[in-house]
């Protein structure tokens, strides 16, 4: 890589330039796109030149949504707490199954182990649709619909697998050997996995649940179908800003730019992290 | 009298029980292993030397048998409750801590008093030659280090048992040499009780007081050092310990008035007068007729008036000579402590003395006589 001839390392960075222009152009798109009217967006031809407006903020925030029809009551602020509150929980809940699973399946082979722990990592490929017709009327018995315990119960769904599988390969990773030593030493099994297992996978740990987190936030079908206004995340309640008077752009950006604040500032920041876990997902999965 | 320190009672070990081929990895071994006494398990790889350690460390389930320390019985017993300490085959520092923390480790858990722990810890650096690698990280040492240093964390406890498998195999000759004594020194002068595996028969031999060779999983012969070499309980064990290895011979026996004939191949025939062989022996051989001859090379004698045999090569390694000829169909090696002056094609005579002949079973393979004596 040093030795790259200045043509080659011209050449590369172009290349990166360009593929970061074509992700990352849509998102500086809408940022600015959430800064302006209805007007100035649909005015033709386009133009990057305006004066910024917070009303789009301001109207999210709020939750009155003043169009030329009148005022459209939102709840948007709403549905970025339901979306805080399902994918946090939905990812505590499958770290508090997945981990001890995970190395359970790592550690211990015995008869099935690996047909039980790749029927786990199916549901992430069978169509969602399939389950989620039968589930809704089964959540309607249970009166599990339109709860939280019941959203987070079919978010295990998608983030048990994938925290499952990522920390699996980190605990096989570890040599058992290490944990032996500590046992001989006298400690017990589970003082074992608590402080020499869980220590080592710890940043597979972090990559799987944040993987699973940004998995879960963008989560659309389950919460369409099981849950009702008031228990909408975000990516179901922006329907509603496809309103009778047509679609209210500005306000669409906005609310866009803020509900992916949260994933991409939690992307950046776990950056390193994830594409660890990402690729060494991919090779042990 | 105190219980044994270790005792295997027909211990047994089969991976995937229920799987359409399970693996009898070891097969019914027994053996006992008194208290202050370093024991050798030998064998060729793949024979079952670690898996038995396993079990007795608690890793491996017992699958048969029982495993006794100071006579209880541990087959159900957690690998912390058993008192055992144990270096790995493989590495198994924990990365996070510096050598000296993985050192002390055990005797931290212990809540020894800091001095103590240091004191331990400088003394078993120093045997191992590791001083300078103490506040080192696992991942930035090398293989032989990492060795040492896990060899270190297992001798530093008090346990009732040590557990070594292969802990010096990736050092160099010299350096092996040097810790095979320190070690040997460290373990009797404390009174501990070890349990080393190796492939390396020097290394046993030097370091053991007795040698457990396994083969396939079974336990081929439990014996000192000395005993293994002039005893072997059978033709495996004849041929595997020692170097280079015992010349082999099939041979047919019968008497020949007095004497005993023993007929190797090509129409070369060994004569020995009844009083090399007991009498009761003599009565087997023959009664066996197909036996296996085993000699070590040490003990051919060159003799023109011995047996043909003619010269195929001719090693000087710098002390002895090894010399391989062709001998009754077989091929014969011999070690010569002078520079022998042969060159291949040379013609010889060998001959072999009843007092180093080892007989063995033509179709079982297990000894018949040592030297004329019953095995
Ligand atoms: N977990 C396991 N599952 C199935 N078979 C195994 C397992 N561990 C070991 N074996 C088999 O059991 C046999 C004995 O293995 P073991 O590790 O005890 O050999 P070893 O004598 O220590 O060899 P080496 O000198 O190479 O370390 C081998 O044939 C091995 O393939
Ligand atoms: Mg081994």
């Amino acid at each position: 890589m040093d030795h790259a001839s200045p043509m080659t390392r011209w050449l590369k960075g172009l290349a990166l330039t360009l593929v970061v222009i074509f992700f990352m152009f849509p998102i500086l798109w809408i940022v600015l796109m959430s800064f302006q009217t209805n007007e100035t967006i649909l005015r033709m031809p386009p133009s990057v030149v305006f004066t910024p407006t917070l009303e789009n903020y301001q109207a999210l925030i709020t939750g009155k949504l003043v169009s030329s029809a009148g005022v459209l009551e939102i709840q948007f602020m709403r549905n970025l707490m339901n979306s805080v509150i399902l994918s946090v929980c939905s990812v505590a809940l499958s770290l508090l199954l997945g981990v001890p699973a995970a190395y359970a399946f790592a550690r211990h082979k015995f008869r099935g182990s690996e047909d039980i722990a790749f029927t786990l990592l199916s549901f992430r490929f069978a169509p969602p649709l399939l389950v989620l017709l039968p589930l809704a009327l089964y959540f309607q018995d249970l009166g599990l619909a339109n709860t939280y315990i019941g959203l987070i119960w079919v978010y295990q769904l998608i983030c048990l697998p994938l925290i499952l599988w990522i920390v699996r390969g980190y605990f096989e990773d570890i040599s058992p050997d290490v944990e032996h030593a500590y046992r001989l030493a006298g400690h017990s099994w589970f003082s074992t996995f608590r402080r020499i297992a869980l220590p080592l996978a710890g940043p597979g740990i972090a990559a799987a649940g944040l993987l699973a987190f940004i998995f879960a936030w963008n989560n659309f079908v389950f919460a369409l179908v099981l849950a009702s206004a008031d228990k909408q995340p975000v990516t179901v309640g922006a329907l509603a800003f496809v309103t009778a008077s047509g679609i209210q752009y500005g306000q669409i950006a906005a609310g866009i730019v803020l509900s992916i604040a949260p994933t991409l500032a939690l992307a950046l920041y776990a950056q390193r992290y994830l594409v660890e876990g990402l690729s060494l997902g991919a090779v042990k999965g | 009298m105190s219980a044994p320190a270790l005792e295997l009672d027909r211990v047994s070990k089969i991976y995937g029980a229920k799987a359409a081929r399970p693996v009898r990895a070891v097969d019914a071994v027994s053996m006992s292993v008194a208290k202050g006494e370093i024991v050798a398990l030998l064998g060729s790889s793949g024979c079952g030397k670690t898996s038995t350690l396993r079990m007795v460390a608690g890793f491996e389930t017992v699958s048969e048998g029982a495993v006794r320390i100071a006579g209880r019985e541990v087959n159900r017993v957690a690998p912390a409750k058993r008192n055992v300490a144990m270096a790995f085959e493989g590495y198994s520092l924990y990365p996070p801590l510096t050598v000296r923390e993985n050192i002390a480790f055990a005797l931290k858990s212990a809540r020894l008093p800091r001095e103590e722990v240091a004191r331990r810890v400088a003394e078993i650096a120093h045997l191992l030659e590791i001083e300078p690698i103490l506040d080192r990280y696992p991942a930035s040492i090398s293989g032989g280090q990492q060795q040492r240093a896990s060899l270190g964390r297992a001798l530093i406890r008090e346990a009732d048992l040590h557990l070594l498998d292969e802990p010096m195999g990736q050092l160099e000759p010299a350096l092996r040499a040097l810790l095979r004594g320190r070690i040997k020194h460290f373990v009797k002068e404390r009174g501990l009780t070890a349990v080393l595996v190796t492939h390396d028969q020097t290394e046993a031999n030097a370091l053991a007081d007795r040698i457990a060779v396994m083969e396939g999983g079974v336990l081929q012969q439990f014996a000192s050092p000395a005993e293994l070499k002039d005893r072997p309980a059978n033709l495996f064990t004849g041929t595997f310990i020692g170097e280079p290895p015992m010349n082999v011979f099939q041979a047919q026996a019968r008497a020949e008035g007095d004497a005993l004939r023993l007929g190797l191949g090509e129409g070369v025939a060994l004569d020995y007068p009844a009083a090399g062989f007991e009498p009761a022996v003599r009565e087997t051989i023959l009664k066996r007729g197909r036996v296996t001859l085993g000699v070590r090379p040490h003990a051919v004698r060159l003799d023109p008036a011995g047996a043909p045999a003619e010269v195929a090569a001719n090693q000087w390694l710098g002390d002895q000579s090894h010399i391989a000829a062709s001998f009754a169909g077989g091929t014969l090696v011999t070690v010569e402590h002078d520079r022998a002056r042969l060159r291949p094609g040379d013609r010889i005579g060998v001959r072999f003395e009843p007092a180093d002949l080892h007989v063995f079973d033509g179709e079982t393979g297990a000894a018949l006589s040592h030297g004329g004596r019953a095995a």
